[in-house]
This record gives C-alpha cells, sequence and structure tokens, in this order.
C-alpha cells in the first residue's frame, strides 16, 4: 500500500441481509465517492483525508459511519418506506427495479400460484398483464401454450424464449414428453420468474425475442450459517367438472323409437350405461419436496432439493410422476473476487398416456348397450362387430376397452448443468467478467402396447413396440464483460456489457417400427439428426443521470445455421428511456404520490423458431420400408427432394412501448400502464407457393406482415395494512388487436385466404386473410325460422346475392382470441390465517363447439349399421339431418370468468424451538362462469372437440421449516 | 465457432450428394412413378409429401374427379368425404378434391423437372457410358412423366400453368398456357422422347415403354377436338397401330387384368402403377376401389369374395350403368343381392350395385393380403391394350383414316369375344353396322368402367354436362338434370389464384 493512501472496503447489506447493489458511497462533503457493485461490494480508495462515509440509495435512509482503523466498513441499510427497491433480473445481468426503462413483470415465490402445480408456468398463470397461459388440457402429461402480447407470428412459433438460470431452453418436447417439456423443470425449485414483454427488454436476445422472455431464476443456497430444511407435501384429489352436453339415456331412446328405422330401434338395448363413469374416476397427486440450505466451509452456500410428485389423470390409467433433484454450489474466492456457482438440475419422468379416444367414445357410445359382453371375445367388451365378425371398420370402440386395452408409457430423463463465473478485475474493480458453461440433455423414449384381442387394433393384431430413445442436447457458453461506475462529479451511473454467445442444439431418434404383437411393421418413420447452431455478439448501456432519467441502448447481432451465409446476420437494436418524475422536485416531497416513472422504448427483435432447421438446403429425403417402387422384380427405395426457400432469413418484429409506473400513498397503490405497437415484417408464414413452383403446396417463406397494438393494466394495492389484519389485492388486464396486413407471395396476387385451424373430417374453420384478425371462424351465416327460431337446415345467407350459396358466401366471424384479458388475486392475512384467492377472465374469444356439430345432427346416430351413436342435446334444438360443418351457428361467445385457485392456509409459527410450520387448504379450477355451452370456454386454437376436461382439484398442504 | 454455422443434414442428404451416383439417378425417378400411388416417403403415406387438406393420392383424386360425377359412380359418403359437390356436378374454386387433384399433379410436374434440372448431358458427363446411356432412358422417362401429368392437368383443367426445368425453385409466377399450347407441348414432347424410351421387351415392369408415350399420344389426339377445336383421328389410328403392332394382346380373362396377380399381365397391361401391400403400401389407387367397392352394411355381399378383410362402403353405381349391360357379357361384374338398381338416395348403401370387377385375390382365388394392415397388391393398369382397341375403333368411326371400318370391327369382336365367351356368337358378336358412335361410348364404360376414362368420355361425345345423357342425381337431383357447360372441365383453385396473378377462371 502506498504510503498515504488507504482503500477502504466493505459490503452493503439490506435488513434481510442481502447484497444491496447501486448503494451511493460518498466521502461527507467531498465528491469521492463510488458505487457498490451487484454483491454490494465497494472499494474507495482515499488519501489522507478522515471524516465520514455516506451511505444512500432510493428507498432507503441515508446512513452515515466514521472510517474505522481497520479500513473495513460494513454496512446494513434500513428501509426509508414501504418502497420496493428489489432487484430484478434482466437478460444478461440484474438492474435495480427503479431503474427499469423496459415493461419488465417480475413474480417471486410470494406471489406464484398454490397448489398442486405441474409445471412451472403455471406458478404465473393469471398473474401478469399481458401474459396469457392456457393448460392445453386436463391431463396430468399435458403442456400448456404460453402467449406474451399474443405472439407475433403466424406460422413460426409464438413461444417465447425461456431462459433458466442464463441457459436458453430449446423449444418444442421430446419424445414421451412431447407436449410439455418444461414439467421437467421442479417448480418448487424457482425462485423468480421474470417476464420481460417490450422489444427494448427483450433486444438483447436478438433473433429470439420477438414473442417475450421469460427468465426463470432457481433458488440458491444460503449466506448465513446453520442448516436451513424446507419440506413441503401437498396431497390433492381431483374431479371431473363439466361434460359434453349429450342425450340422456331416456331421450336417446326416445329419439330412437321416434326417429329410426327398425333396424336402428333393434339396435337398442337393455342396458343402461353411463360411458363418462366408467372413463373417468376422482384421480389423486402428491407432491413433496425437500429441501436442505446451507453454507459449506467458508463461502460456499449449497443447496440441495430433492422432488416427488405423482399425479393420476381424471382419465382413467392418466398418470404423470416426476422425480426430481437439484444441486447448487456458490463458491467465492480472492476475497469475493472470483465467484463460482454451480448447479445441476435433474428430472426423470414416468409418464403412462390413456387412451384419449375414449372420451369421443364415451359421449358418443350406445348408453343401453352393456359394458361386458359376458363372452372373451375382444377381452370381454361389448363392441359392435360386422358381418365378418370383425369390430365395425371405422366404429366406435367399446370406450372402457379403449382405456383398459392399451398402454402406453414413456421414461424422460434430463439433466440441466450450468457452472457460472464472475471474475472482478482486482486492478479495476468496476469492470467484470462473466462466464456461463450451460449443458441442457435430455433423452425420452416409450412403448405402447395393445393386445390382439382389443377391438381398436383387431384386424392387425394389436401393437407391441417401443420408439425413441430421442436424444436431444443444447450446449451454452456465454461470456460477457460488464463495466459499473458511478460518476459522482456528473451524477451519473454508467453500466455497460458486451458480450458472446455460442449455442449448439442437437437432437436425433432412431428409426423406429410401429409393431404388432405378431412383429409385422405397420409403419416405419425414418431416423432424424437436427442440429443447429448460433453465435451472438451483444452490448448493452445503461445511463442514468441523477437518479432521473435512465437510457438502455442495446445492440445484438446473431448469426444462425438456418440461414445461408448471406442472410444468416442479423441485427437487432433497442433504446429505451425513463423518467423517474417522483424524484423532482416539485414531487419529491408529495404526500399522495410517491411513485411516478415514464418509460418509453423502441426496439426490432427477430423470430426464427418453429421453423426447420435446413428449409434454406435443397434436402433430399429416402423412403422408407413399404414406401418403395416396383421396377421389374425389384423394390427401390426413393429420393424425394424437399421444399426449400433458398433465400429464407429473420421475420423481425418493430415494437414501440410507452408506459409509466406509478404509487399513491407510501406505494399502498401502485400499478403500470403499457401501450404497445408492433409491426412484424417478414413473417415466417406458411403460404401457397405457385403450383409447378416448389416441392409443396405451401411453402414456409418471408411473406406479409401482422401489426398489433395493446394496452396492459396493472394494479396492486393494499387497502388494510395493520398488526393483524392484511389484505393485498393485485389487478391486470390486457386487451389487444392484431391484424393481418399482407400475405401475398408474388405483388399483384389476389386477396389470400388460407384456411387455417383445426380441422373435422378435413373441413378447416379458420381463415387468415389480409386485413382481418388472424384465425378468424370463416363459415356461412346460419338463416334461422322466423317463427319457431330454429336454425334451417342448409339455408345460409347469399352474403355476396348473387343467388347461389358456394364457398365466396363464407364470410370472416370472430376469432377465437381475447379481447381483454384480466388477472385478480387478493390476499388476505388475519393473523395466523392467510386466504388467498385469484381469478382470470377472458372476455371477446369465441369457440366452435365442434361436439354439438359433429354428434349433432340425426346422420352422426350410425355410420354403419351395426351401431347407434348417442346424439348431442344440440340436435334437439336444431333437429338437423346432417352435419352443418360450416355453419355460424355453432361458434359462441366464450367469454368467460373462471376463478383459479383458492387458498387457506394457517400458520403455526414456531411449534417448537426451531420449526416453524404451515398448513393450507386448497381449490383449484374452482368455478367458471360462461354462457358458453360447450365443456370449457378456453380450449385451444378455440376448437371444443372430445376435449380432456380440466378437473377441479382439492389439495391439503403441509410446510416444514427448521 | 463460426464455422458451426454450416450446418448440413445428417439423416437426409442435399441435391449436391444425391446426384453423384447412377443408382441415385433411380432412385429420384422412383420418386416420379411413386408419386402417382403413394403420399409420402414412409409406409402407407407417413411423412407426407404435400401439406394439403386431404393428403389424398394422386391416383385416388383423379378417379373422384374422373369417376364421381358420372353414372359409374354413387358415394355414400358424401359430407364426410367431401364428394358431394364432385358428385352433384356443382364445384367451385375451393373444392378440395379439385385443389387436391390439381396440386398432386403439379408436384409431380415439379419433382420431374428437378429430375431433369440435374440430368442434363453436362451433369452426367462423369458417369461410365452404361450409366450414362440408362440415365438417358430414365431422362426420357421423366419426361413421360411430365407429359402424362400435364395431360391430366390439361384434360381436367385446360387453361394452365406451365413449368419445365428452364425454370427455377422458388417465388415466381409461372406463365398461363392456353390448353392449345400445353396440347402442342405434350405432343412435341412425347414424339421427341420416342426414341428414348425402352422398348416393350427392355422395359422393366412398372417403368414407362415406349408403348405407353404412343398410348398417351393416341388420348391426346383422340381427345383433340375437345382441346384445341381441332380433330386428330387419323393420329390416333397412327399411335393406336404403333402400339398394336408392339405385339401387344388381349387376355384371356377379363378379370385378371383387376386382381392381386395382375403385374403378370404385361401381354395387355401397356403402363400399370404398381402398389403392394408389403412394399408400396397405398390407401388410394386400388386400395381406394377394392375396398371401396365392398359395402359395410350388407348382409349378403362377402368381403372376402374381394380379398378385404373389411369394407369401406365408399361406392355404388348408379343404375344407369348396369343398364348397359347384358346378362351374358362377362363384364357385367356387380354385386345386386340386397341392392336395388336405382337410387331412392345417392348416399345410402342399400340403394345401387356394388361394383365387383376389382379384387384382391390372386389367380388362385386366395386372399393377397390382409387391407387393413397394408391395402391391396393389385396394381392399376392405366393404359392397356382394351382401350387402345376402341380408341382406333372410335377414331375409325370419326372418319380419321389409316386403318378400316372392318379393322375396328375385328378389333371391338376380339373385346367382345372375351366378354361374352361361349355366348359371343348369339349375343355378343357386332357387325359393321352396329359399329356407331353411341354404341362406342357404351361399349367404353362396358369394358373400361371405373378405370378413370368416363368423364373425358363423356365430354368428347358432348354428354357430360348436356341433357342429351341425364343419370340419376346428376346435377344434384334424383332424376338427374342438365348442368352448366362449365363443368366440362375443372377450375383452377383459389389458392393458386391467390399465389399465381398470371391464372384466371374464364367460368368459375
Amino acid at each position: 500500500q502506498q504510503p498515504g493512501k488507504r482503500t477502504i472496503t466493505g459490503t452493503v447489506v439490506d435488513e434481510t441481509n442481502q447484497p444491496l447493489p447501486g448503494v451511493t458511497v460518498v466521502l461527507e462533503g467531498t465528491t469521492t465517492g463510488t458505487i457498490t457493485d451487484f454483491d454490494g461490494k465497494y472499494s474507495l480508495t482515499l488519501g489522507d483525508e478522515t471524516g465520514n462515509l455516506m451511505f444512500s440509495y432510493i428507498g432507503y435512509q441515508p446512513q452515515t459511519f466514521p472510517i474505522p482503523e481497520t479500513n473495513v466498513l460494513n454496512v446494513q441499510m434500513k428501509e426509508d418506506t414501504q418502497e420496493i427497491s428489489d432487484v430484478v433480473v434482466v437478460g444478461y445481468g440484474v438492474q435495480r427495479k427503479s431503474d427499469l426503462t423496459g415493461s419488465i413483470t417480475s413474480v417471486g415465490t410470494d406471489d406464484f400460484n398454490a397448489g398442486l402445480i405441474s409445471s412451472p408456468e403455471q406458478l404465473i398463470n393469471g398473474k401478469v398483464s399481458g401474459v396469457q397461459i392456457m393448460q392445453n388440457s386436463g391431463s396430468p402429461t399435458s403442456g400448456s401454450t404460453i402467449r406474451i402480447r399474443g405472439g407475433a407470428s403466424l406460422n413460426a412459433s409464438n413461444d417465447p424464449l425461456i431462459v433458466l438460470d442464463g441457459v436458453p431452453l430449446e423449444s418444442g418436447g421430446i419424445s414421451g414428453n412431447s407436449s410439455n417439456f418444461l414439467s421437467l423443470i421442479n417448480p418448487n425449485d424457482i425462485e423468480n420468474m421474470t417476464i420481460l414483454k417490450d422489444a427494448a427488454s427483450t433486444a438483447i436476445y436478438g433473433s429470439r425475442a420477438s414473442n417475450g422472455v421469460i427468465l426463470i431464476t432457481t433458488k440458491k443456497g444460503s449466506t448465513t450459517k446453520g442448516i436451513q430444511v424446507n419440506f413441503s407435501t401437498t396431497n390433492s384429489v381431483q374431479t371431473r367438472t363439466q361434460l359434453p352436453d349429450m342425450l340422456s339415456r331416456s331421450q336417446f331412446m326416445n329419439v330412437i323409437n321416434n326417429l329410426g328405422s327398425d333396424d336402428q330401434k333393434a339396435l337398442l338395448g337393455d342396458y343402461s350405461t353411463d360411458w363418462n363413469d366408467e372413463i373417468y374416476h376422482a384421480a389423486f397427486g402428491t407432491d413433496n419436496n425437500l429441501s436442505l440450505s446451507t453454507r459449506v466451509a467458508k463461502n460456499t452456500p449449497m443447496r440441495v432439493s430433492v422432488g416427488y410428485y405423482n399425479q393420476g389423470g381424471i382419465l382413467k390409467t392418466d398418470n404423470a410422476e416426476r422425480l426430481t433433484g437439484s444441486v447448487s454450489l456458490s463458491p467465492s474466492f480472492l476475497d469475493d473476487n472470483l465467484k463460482f456457482n454451480l448447479s445441476a438440475k435433474g428430472a426423470h419422468n414416468n409418464n403412462t398416456f390413456a387412451q384419449t379416444g375414449a372420451i369421443w367414445a364415451a359421449s358418443t357410445f350406445n348408453p343401453t348397450l352393456p359394458v361386458y359382453s359376458g363372452t372373451d371375445d375382444f377381452g370381454g367388451y361389448d363392441e359392435a362387430i360386422d358381418n365378418t365378425g370383425n369390430p365395425v371398420n371405422g366404429g366406435v370402440r367399446n370406450p372402457l376397452g379403449l382405456i383398459e386395452q392399451y398402454n402406453s408409457t414413456s421414461k424422460v430423463d434430463r439433466v440441466i448443468g450450468n457452472i457460472d463465473m464472475d471474475y472482478k478485475f482486482s486492478f479495476l474493480p468496476e469492470l467484470k467478467f462473466h462466464a456461463t458453461g450451460g449443458y441442457d440433455y435430455a433423452k425420452g423414449k416409450g412403448h405402447i402396447y395393445v393386445p390382439a384381442e382389443a377391438a381398436q387394433y383387431y384386424t392387425t393384431s394389436g401393437r407391441d413396440y417401443t420408439y425413441g430413445p430421442q436424444k436431444s442436447s443444447n450446449r451454452l457458453l456465454t461470456t460477457y464483460f460488464n463495466y459499473n461506475k458511478y460518476y459522482d462529479e456528473l451524477k451519473s451511473s454508467v453500466e455497460a456489457t458486451l458480450g458472446y454467445d455460442y449455442q449448439y442444439w442437437k437432437t436425433t431418434t432412431p428409426l423406429y417400427q410401429e409393431l404388432n404383437t405378431l412383429g409385422e411393421a405397420q409403419s416405419t418413420t425414418a431416423a432424424t439428426d437436427q442440429r443447429h447452431a448460433m453465435v451472438s455478439y451483444y452490448g448493452r448501456l445503461n445511463y442514468g443521470y441523477d437518479g432521473r432519467f435512465m437510457l438502455t441502448a442495446s445492440l445484438r447481432r446473431d448469426g444462425t445455421s438456418r440461414f445461408s451465409s448471406d442472410n444468416r446476420w442479423g441485427t437487432f437494436p433497442s433504446v429505451a428511456l425513463a423518467w423517474r418524475m417522483d424524484q423532482e422536485s416539485f414531487l419529491k416531497d408529495n404526500p399522495v404520490l410517491s411513485t411516478m416513472k415514464l418509460r418509453l422504448s423502441y426496439g426490432i427483435t427477430g423470430q426464427q423458431e418453429g421453423i426447420g432447421n435446413y428449409n434454406y438446403l435443397p434436402v433430399y429425403t429416402y423412403s422408407q420400408d413399404g414406401a418403395q417402387v416396383q421396377f421389374g422384380d425389384q423394390w427401390y427405395y426413393s429420393y424425394r427432394p424437399e421444399a426449400y426457400v433458398s433465400d429464407l432469413k429473420w421475420e423481425t418484429t418493430k415494437s414501440w412501448n410507452a408506459g409509466f409506473d406509478f404509487g399513491f400513498l407510501e406505494n399502498r397503490i401502485s400499478g403500470t400502464f403499457d401501450y404497445y405497437t408492433r409491426q412484424t415484417e417478414d413473417l415466417l408464414a406458411t403460404v401457397p407457393a405457385a403450383a409447378g413452383t416448389n416441392f409443396d403446396k405451401t411453402i414456409l417463406t418471408n411473406v406479409g406482415n401482422v401489426d398489433s397494438h395493446g394496452i396492459e393494466v396493472t394494479i396492486n394495492a393494499s387497502p388494510i395494512q395493520s398488526k393483524d389484519l392484511n389484505w393485498d389485492v393485485s389487478f391486470n388486464m390486457s386487451w389487444q388487436k392484431m391484424k393481418v396486413k399482407n400475405l401475398s407471395l408474388i405483388e399483384g396476387g389476389s386477396t389470400t385466404n388460407t384456411l387455417v385451424g383445426p380441422t373435422i373430417d378435413s373441413y378447416q374453420f379458420q381463415v387468415l386473410s389480409e386485413g382481418y384478425a388472424p384465425y378468424m371462424f370463416y363459415l356461412y351465416h346460419q338463416l334461422y325460422d322466423a317463427e319457431t327460431g330454429k336454425p334451417i337446415e342448409g339455408a345460409y345467407a347469399d352474403l355476396n346475392g348473387d343467388g347461389e350459396i358456394n364457398s365466396s358466401d363464407l364470410y370472416r366471424y370472430h376469432s377465437p382470441a381475447p379481447d381483454f384479458i384480466f388477472g385478480f388475486s387478493s390476499s388476505l392475512n388475519y393473523k395466523k390465517w392467510t386466504m388467498n384467492m385469484s381469478f382470470r377472465a377472458n372476455v371477446g374469444n369465441y369457440v366452435y363447439n365442434g361436439m354439438a356439430m359433429n354428434t349433432g345432427a340425426w346422420s352422426t346416430v350410425s355410420y354403419n349399421s351395426y351401431q347407434l351413436n348417442n346424439l348431442s342435446t344440440s340436435f334437439l334444438e336444431t333437429g338437423f339431418n346432417s352435419r352443418q360443418y360450416l355453419s355460424d351457428y355453432y361458434v359462441e361467445n366464450a367469454s368467460f370468468l373462471k376463478m383459479d385457485n383458492l387458498t387457506l392456509t394457517y400458520n403455526f409459527g414456531k411449534i417448537w424451538d426451531t420449526c416453524n410450520l404451515n398448513i393450507n387448504g386448497m381449490v383449484q379450477n374452482v368455478f367458471t362462469i360462461t354462457k358458453y355451452s360447450g365443456v370449457d370456454p378456453e380450449v385451444p386454437n378455440g376448437m371444443d372437440i372430445s376435449f380432456y376436461p380440466r378437473p377441479r382439484t382439492f389439495s391439503l398442504g403441509l410446510g416444514l421449516n427448521f | 465457432c463460426e464455422n458451426d454455422l454450416d450446418q448440413y443434414p445428417h439423416e437426409e442428404t442435399t441435391s449436391e450428394s444425391v446426384y453423384t451416383t447412377a443408382d441415385n439417378y433411380k432412385a429420384v425417378l422412383a420418386k416420379l412413378y411413386a408419386s402417382f400411388t403413394t403420399t409420402g416417403q414412409e409406409r402407407g403415406g407417413g411423412n407426407s409429401d404435400l401439406s394439403s387438406n386431404n393428403g389424398q393420392d394422386y391416383m385416388r383424386c383423379y378417379f373422384n374427379l374422373q369417376e364421381a360425377g358420372t353414372d359409374e359412380v354413387a358415394s355414400t359418403w358424401l359430407e364426410g368425404d367431401k364428394v358431394i359437390d364432385l358428385t352433384y356436378l356443382s364445384w367451385d374454386a375451393n373444392d378440395p378434391w379439385v385443389s387436391d387433384m390439381y396440386y398432386r399433379i403439379y408436384y409431380t410436374i415439379a419433382l420431374s423437372n428437378e429430375f431433369l434440372r440435374n440430368a442434363t448431358d453436362d451433369k452426367i458427363a462423369g458417369f461410365t457410358e452404361d450409366e450414362q446411356a440408362d440415365i438417358v432412358h430414365y431422362r426420357a422417362e421423366a419426361r413421360f412423366i411430365r407429359a402424362l401429368a400435364y395431360y391430366h392437368a390439361l384434360d381436367l383443367f385446360r387453361n394452365i400453368p406451365f413449368v419445365t426445368e428452364e425454370d427455377p425453385v422458388g417465388a415466381y409466377a409461372p406463365p398461363r398456357y392456353t390448353s392449345s399450347e400445353i396440347f402442342t407441348y405434350i405432343e412435341s414432347e412425347l414424339k421427341d422422347i420416342e426414341g428414348d424410351l425402352l422398348s416393350r421387351s427392355e422395359v422393366e415392369y412398372g417403368r414407362a415403354p415406349q408403348a405407353a408415350a404412343w398410348t398417351l399420344l393416341a388420348k391426346l389426339y383422340l381427345n383433340a377436338e375437345v382441346y384445341t377445336g381441332e380433330d386428330h383421328y387419323t393420329d390416333c389410328i397412327t399411335y393406336c397401330n404403333k402400339v398394336i403392332a408392339d405385339g401387344y394382346s388381349l387376355e384371356a380373362d377379363f378379370q385378371k387384368l383387376f386382381n392381386a396377380d395382375n403385374d403378370l399381365r404385361t401381354n395387355e397391361i401397356i403402363f400399370p402403377l404398381p402398389v403392394d401391400a408389403e412394399n408400396t403400401v397405398s390407401w388410394g389407387t386400388t386400395t381406394y376401389l377394392i375396398c371401396g367397392e365392398v359395402s359395410n352394411t350388407s348382409d349378403y355381399q362377402d368381403p372376402a369374395a374381394y380379398g378385404v378383410t373389411s369394407g369401406w362402403g365408399m361406392f355404388r353405381v348408379r343404375g344407369e350403368l348396369p343398364a348397359l349391360f347384358d346378362e351374358t357379357d362377362g363384364r357385367n361384374l356387380f354385386f345386386t343381392e340386397g341392392q336395388t338398381q336405382y337410387l331412392e338416395e345417392i348416399d345410402n348403401q342399400s340403394y345401387g350395385y356394388f361394383m365387383s370387377k376389382w379384387t384382391n385375390l390372386t389367380d388362385a382365388g386366395e386372399t393377397a393380403s390382409n387391407t387393413v394392415d397394408g391395402g391391396v397388391n393389385t396394381d392399376f393398369p392405366l393404359f392397356r391394350l382394351g382401350d387402345v382397341y376402341l380408341m382406333l375403333a372410335e377414331s375409325v368411326i370419326r372418319g380419321g383414316s389409316g386403318s378400316s371400318t372392318a379393322e375396328a370391327l375385328n378389333l371391338v369382336n376380339e373385346l367382345r369375344a372375351r366378354a361374352y365367351g361361349d355366348n359371343y356368337d348369339t349375343d355378343g358378336k357386332l357387325t359393321a353396322s352396329d359399329l356407331t358412335l353411341n354404341f362406342i361410348l357404351d361399349e367404353r364404360a362396358r369394358e373400361l368402367a371405373w378405370e378413370g376414362t368416363r368423364r373425358t368420355d363423356l365430354i368428347r361425345f358432348g354428354k357430360f354436362t348436356t341433357d342429351s345423357y341425364i343419370w340419376q342425381w346428376k346435377g344434384g337431383v334424383k332424376d338427374g338434370k342438365a348442368v352448366d357447360s362449365k363443368y366440362n372441365y375443372y377450375p383452377i383453385p383459389t389458392s393458386d389464384l391467390t399465389a399465381n396473378p398470371n391464372l384466371y377462371n374464364e367460368e368459375y
């Protein structure tokens, strides 16, 4: 140490002993000072001055201490007001919430949904404005659809990018868990989920950022001594809710006896079977988690957790079982200048998939027939057989037989490991180097067995085969430098980040054959080997002036292997400004308004997920067994060219976001408001190719644009704050409009009407049209009898007035996307009691009641002479003879209000020495209020047919920590 | 690490490496042939070729477009299978079957163009002489297949987009060619490749011999007046004569042309489309016909008698078709027990006779395959000598030269002799005065029912849309009625009008 110079060091923590970054440390009465780093540490080199050090930080009481002899001064800050000034994880770093310039919402453990949570995204369902999360069905193996601001794309993926502890996860699923890849992460290991919504926040993720980003941070070990143990268990029972409205047994008998032919009447039996009772049951679930948090050695926090989750489905045999484990170690060296975080998470899943075809079968199977035939044929199940003694070709099978004679299991393993390193340069403490090495590996395989005697594959002798293992790996290297300095004389803080990322994905599946029980191949599916890589350079600058003005600018350059070398590099800039009005002199001491921040941002993001890895290359596919060609007496395999577009490139989205954050009465009422617009260009859309010009009817190419704009509002309030009684409420609202601007591949082409969406008997019901919202229903306008009000079969409005009803009379009628989404939650705490509730509502979403259409016409009562099918009660209203696929009669307003959660917790507090206990009772999917007549107003793609009903879940939980 | 941004497929391959061996050229050629019968690179249509609504194969579409609206077919699943507009002659530019057919045709054309783009003299110069000679044959076959697809496009759609191997793969708008331009193109292509196709004796089963090009030329010429306004009956006779002179002969047993061993009938079948329950599994083509003609409701019809595991109940025939047959005509192959001849309702399986011409039985009468598992083993005889005889006879009657009435009578009587067998002299034998145009149309129905030519024939005779021949449910009414003459061809599907601004439909 130089004579006369000394360096004062220390750590600044908050009341919970968490390090506090960004605290200003100044020698009293001078301009000499510094700012604490991410870990709350500071280091200030002084001459021979003496005096006091002043510690100040927004939201905390300023404190002054004399410089001690030891030159080490650790400080604990005390909160000034109720203001929450926590740190928020952003892309490649953290930021103080008060310094944020973008539209970011962070949800921590305290605000997570309670109950039996199958998958991490369910923790925040209904909690965040602009985020729509829909569990795809009631099955425990089903995944969710997550949309942030409705997504920006048409055919490319609309899924947000999910980043787990700095590792961007591969979208899509894996064999044996295809629908819910995220479920392999134990929700109990999650500390926080942060949602980046506007382009200014997401653009740092460049080409994958258009649909928003979800950053998941998992729990880490504790910095204090001693061992903290947490144990929680939740046990639940699920019951079925709404089912399709089919004719009762007596209604069915009446209809057949009145309208049926003699042959049909003869097919009525003497039994009374409720087929839904046969296939559904109450399902049990359990979720148990044990975690251990401690500090090993001197500077090494550690956390270990294990979890066991097992959830049955209300459809018999459906089951998901998950065993998870995680370890995290955070050692630090060199006086905390070098820190590591090592973590590993593992999951082992065992799934059993029920034969969901039984849902349709149970709705439509003849209720006058018995479950069992009394013979040994077809395993004893009563089946419809034809004149050859075989199960009727294309007939409906016995629902219980479908379930019990179908055994489909899968095993999926996943390991995610990452090593983070932070190094602070001793010669320049403002500069930090960070590196993350991440590896995500998953393996899934499955087996399907159907006995030879089962009616479902009777004529092909059952099924017995294994598929997979599919192996999926994702390697990541992230490195960045971070420079963070406060220039006291300029009242300016500067933070700059400059980084490089490399990510490589590989997924392989071996060839597999669908074999029957005799070992004969029914089909052969080719092996796959898909790889892609991405290289990125990025930088970000945060500039703050006087705690009042903030500017964030970022730039990312991405290169991907999915495009040709001419197109593979894209640049994604963003800039954002914020003005903390509450720090201005005219508002600073305002007794009512405690927070007021204006934000404005603009950014360009890209999108390249949801497309193939080699779509720009002229790829040829070899054929498999059974798809050969006879030349002479030999069978030749063939080569097929695949459609390709050599100049494929990114889809880009330009977004504006304007918003403000506000707080009143010491932030007892606080909230945010955002308005945004987005223009997506060069959409990666699947459009018809001019016939003969490529090797498919449609090609995925860059075409057209989509515009959207929307409003998001969040309001949090604490109406009651007292010693014994506290009440917090939170409300959020989103409104969005989206419009397809252009979809023509070649200029001069006529207006496109591309049919899209789910199909029934190859009818499609939705359309993409220029000038309209995407996915609107595209149907005929039903005419009604003026007297009875009943729809007239086959009578539709001649909308173009040409005297005939044909496809030019189809019109666009509403869309499945809601206009408004609302979320509301309430937490009421009285002494040791807490009651939480959460509600969700969608307004203006429409659903096609496919079940009513497809079972609601007389002709659907029999498709062959051996079987009667039950009808929808819709038949009683319409009396339709034939199915009216394209009638708008079946599109219904499906606005709804759902109570998702009701939780009552009793916190015993310390029950003995060091042990805390709480118990809780929960109900999930409590009720739904809707005018929609089908099974559930919230169904994928606005199509309600054979929907696996979402169960109501009752659970009891117990939490222990010591 | 930026080098890792060059990623290439591992299981699949790229065109650069495909066209490095002569064997691979044959594998690409194989796909051109397969494009008529199968829909994907995996058994039974897995890994499908086209992202299309119905995803049916070329021949299933072709059969529906050529037969569903005629007296030869009464479809059962009008609504579920969306064949209602084909059945009632009331389709529009959004019809799914019209669209599927159109795109299958242009898919085959695009595949052929891709092959030809990579099979130029320059590109194959590195191969051995033998290999080059083989590829020259493949090249001619690719051009034949393309000409066949264009012929179907011309016959079904008339004025159509035109793409060749000279055009790139990518986003551009092909020009619209009139039916006369397409006619000229097909004609010149077929004449040009004649010498490079293999002869009947050299060709492998399943590949197109010279006679296939001649038969196609004959078909083109026979219908030339419909396509161009000018007749070419003399040309038709020329090419029919070439086929006949090539040494083909009629198969003695008519039914053996349509059973599971019909790959042995190379004496009569000029160009087959092979399917096989083991190796070329097709859910369209002949599986569609054979499983489709078997009821799933009849108390009398036995699926096993057709080599079928279970019937689909797709079709019956309208009453006018059986009315064309004598009792003693061996081609009178209908299942009538429990059925009415005429149709009170069109989509009710109890009305209308079932066809029993096609089977999945071996020559020994045994079931050839489990039709639920892999479809049938019966090949589709796309071109056969019987058709050539009738084309020649018709051209003679229509005034073409190059043959004689006596020769025409002789050929037709050969077909009659086979059909009537022992009853030929009493019931079947024709005299010159019997040989009228209307007789030929009826005889073509008897000889070629369900072989995919009925619509073309009715149009050539001016009877498809007019009131000069009415069959039940024509135009959507039970007693039948004439329909607009625009139904003599199909519209270009809306989706291609969207994608290609050069195209338009004049009447739709």
